[in-house]
């Protein structure tokens, strides 16, 4: 069957799949913390793409301070293969603590006094923290497109082959796989991840039974920050480019990823989101650049016509 | 119990001291206010000196983005021109403004900031003549208003052709819509695309011995045109054009387009456009999808911030970029004069149009001093008479000066490669 697709459709097929999947991951990694925060007080949180982009720079001054990157952000040659794991890895710690941080004093400051506004309030402030977010990184690192090091190389490593793959996109899969199946296990079996499933459900009973409805609410924030601390750091290492206009370009994909799979759904804001890049990949390829965007949220709008609660929306029961 | 359905729509109770923050944001309002106006009350009007009468040139560039390198050196050469007449001319003070047309949220020149400039430009009545735009597709907006008013436009970087002249490529109703009041008040002293586009192409077949090209565009009037041009001389001189292609200038990456065109296996990638629209971020992906083809791009890209935007080792002997004119290192006599003043002034190097900034003040301001008038009509018909110009820093010996449609006679394109980070110019062709 794929040996047909492939005579079909050429063969750089499978390269657009991988391509696809590997942004798809990405997009479905910001797309939870949308998922989350909104199944668990129902606000689209529009501030978490810029949220992701806070984190990029972070992870970038982070970078230049450990001494893997120069002043202009390219990575700094001659660097041991140990030394810059570790680095990676430390950028890996710091970036998803100062997202999850960040989105903590966001929603103590900003969301909190509105938890009993009507629904519009907090809605409307969200966009402004999102504005507020943008220009915070216009201060912090100028209005130009930055580069990430490139810690991580991206020579094929299967040259000859149709589909090339390299470090990135291995990278891209060990880190992000392994944090939505963490994810999954944390909410399914653990104490804290049982809470968020009650509050999400009622949160007036959740409070009944004796469940601290604002620390738990925290800690989605917390980790919905933190994932989209995860996202900025792959994002940087696989594209090397990050400016503070993506945030709200990367954002809107992953709101709309979140959306397709049915928000309030962990499952589908993952596999919205890799339906997203794969669309993106597949349409830039055989549709055209200029019609990506066009293409998605098309498809958007006819699958929300047949399942308006999104893809796996109505089926599962459970929100968080 | 809080039942939380029935209480959706109906006011709640706020836990905030609504009047307490009233109280707060009102008294620090008022004293950003005070603060904000207090320095005004003090010096009033320009017109500290009493007798001399303010003539005003504005600049509408886009300060904002990453185009604010570039800008910044054409700004400075502007300035470095006022300071040859110690900003007065005969019975007038010239003072000078530097409006931006770019804002943070496009990250580059936008349409109705733009109009918006122009506008306040014409309402000013001390103001005698607009430089700018950098882009072409701004120019299309605000040529027209000034059109109408009368007020001379003068632009150091635009190059699209029809903006001045009907040429083949240009669109059915260019240049007269750009011209509402059916005259010129629009000359620039850059070189435009039909020279750039061909010239682009010739280089590419003669010196890089391209067989098959692709075209990528930014859609935009400056860009898209130029690969228009760019591909009309293809056909003509016998490259194959593999395919041609608008960008989603929204987009973060370029992974799949990237890997559809290695797919073609060109042996260049054009793209028409400039650094802002995410030419560096093109560059990048080429190279992270293993195309090992060169890249040839216009002098939208013609700015450190390209290089920096794609990493120079991204670049590096494989990027070609064409300016109209002369790169700055080319420069001779007062041009190299020129950067050497700005170089010890400034303490950097100047980009490309960095010199022909200081060439358009140096146009008007030379054109204020003949006429010696404050009428805008004077100073308009003076300015598009320039002739045997020699008083600026480009031309040489002989000077150059406007044709009938407000372009310049200086024809001149270069080709640099990027090597080590910077422009090396490689070749100039003078037509």
């Amino acid at each position: 069957m794929l040996h047909f697709l492939v005579t079909a459709l050429g063969p750089e097929f499978g390269q657009y799949l991988l391509i696809g999947l590997v942004t798809g991951l990405l997009y479905a990694l910001i797309a939870l913390g949308y998922t989350m925060v909104y199944g668990i007080i129902e606000l689209i949180n529009f501030a978490h793409g810029d949220l992701f982009m806070l984190g990029s720079f972070f992870a970038l001054q982070w970078a230049i301070w450990l001494g893997v990157a120069n002043i202009k952000g390219e990575a700094i040659p001659g660097a041991s293969t140990s030394a810059v794991v570790l680095a990676i890895l430390l950028v890996l710690l710091a970036a998803p603590l100062f997202c999850a941080a960040l989105n903590v004093t966001v929603d103590r400051l900003v969301y909190k006094p509105l938890r009993n506004a009507p629904k519009l309030a907090p809605l409307v402030s969200a966009i402004g923290v999102s504005f507020i977010f943008m220009n915070a990184g216009v201060f912090w690192m100028g209005t130009y497109d930055l580069n990430f090091p490139e810690l991580v190389p991206q020579h094929n490593l299967t040259p000859g082959t149709a589909v090339a793959v390299s470090y990135r996109h291995i990278m891209v899969l060990c880190v992000t796989l392994p944090v939505m199946v963490a994810l999954t296990l944390f909410v399914r079996y653990t104490a804290l991840g049982k809470a968020m499933r009650a509050t999400a459900q009622n949160p007036t009973a959740a409070q009944l039974m004796g469940i601290n409805v604002d620390r738990v609410i925290a800690a989605t924030f917390a980790i919905g920050g933190a994932l989209a601390g995860v996202a900025a750091v792959v994002y940087g290492l696989y594209n090397n480019t990050v400016s503070y206009q993506m945030g709200f370009q990367t954002g809107l994909y992953a709101f709309t990823a979140a959306v397709l799979g049915g928000i309030g759904n962990i499952p589908g804001a993952v596999l919205g989101g890799i339906l997203i890049g794969l669309i993106r990949s597949l349409g830039t390829a055989y549709v055209g650049d200029q019609w990506s965007q066009s293409l998605i949220f098309g498809i958007l709008i006819v699958i929300l016509i047949f399942r308006p609660n999104g893809l796996l929306g109505a089926r599962t029961r459970e929100k968080v | 119990m809080e039942n939380r359905e029935a209480a959706q729509g109906q006011p709640r109770k706020r836990n905030i001291d609504r009047r307490g923050f009233l109280k707060i944001g009102g008294g620090l309002a008022a004293a950003g206010a005070g603060v904000y106006l207090l320095p005004g009350c003090g010096g009033g009007s320009n017109n500290t000196s009493g007798e001399k009468e303010t003539i005003r040139i504005v600049s509408s560039l886009p300060r904002t983005g990453s185009a604010r390198g570039q800008t910044n050196t054409i700004v400075n050469g502007i300035q470095m021109a006022i300071e040859d007449y110690n900003g007065e001319i005969g019975n007038f003070k010239i003072d000078y403004v530097d409006w931006d047309d770019a804002t943070a949220a496009a990250g580059k020149w936008d349409g109705p900031t733009e109009k918006a400039n122009a506008q306040k430009a014409i309402a000013d009545p001390d103001v005698m003549a607009y430089i700018g735009p950098y882009n072409s597709n701004a120019a299309k907006i605000s040529m027209p208003e000034l059109n109408e008013a009368g007020l001379v436009q003068i632009s150091p970087a635009v190059t699209w052709p029809g903006l001045t002249k009907k040429i083949k490529g240009v669109a059915p109703d260019e240049p007269e819509k750009y011209r509402p009041a059916k005259r010129v008040t629009f000359c620039r002293v850059c070189t435009t695309d039909d020279l750039q586009g061909p010239l682009a192409a010739d280089f590419a077949k003669d010196e890089l011995k391209v067989k098959k090209v692709y075209i990528l565009d930014d859609k935009e009037l400056y860009g898209e045109g130029l690969a228009k041009l760019f591909r009309q001389q293809c056909d003509q001189i016998g490259i194959q054009v593999l395919g041609q292609e608008g960008i989603d200038t929204a987009a973060i990456e370029f992974g799949g387009l990237m890997t559809k065109i290695k797919g073609l296996g060109p042996d260049l990638i054009y793209f028409g456009g400039t650094t802002q629209t995410k030419g560096g971020q093109l560059a990048k992906d080429m190279v992270k999808a293993g195309l090992t083809c060169p890249m040839l791009a216009p002098d939208g890209c013609y700015e450190q911030a390209f290089i920096d935007s794609a990493g120079a080792e991204n670049l590096n002997n494989r990027a070609y970029v064409t300016i109209v004119g002369l790169d700055p290192s080319q420069l001779t006599g007062k041009g190299a004069d020129f950067v050497k003043r700005y170089k010890e002034k400034y303490k950097n190097d100047p980009e490309a149009f960095a010199v022909y900034g200081y060439e358009c003040a140096k146009v008007v301001l030379e054109a204020i001093k003949k006429v010696n008038k404050k009428d805008r009509e004077e100073i308009m018909k003076a300015v598009l008479a320039t002739k045997d110009f020699t008083a600026g820093a480009v031309g040489g010996a002989g000077g150059w000066g406007f044709d009938a449609n407000g372009d310049t006679t200086l024809r001149q394109v270069t080709v640099s490669r990027v090597e080590g980070g910077k422009f090396v110019p490689k070749k100039t062709v003078t037509k």
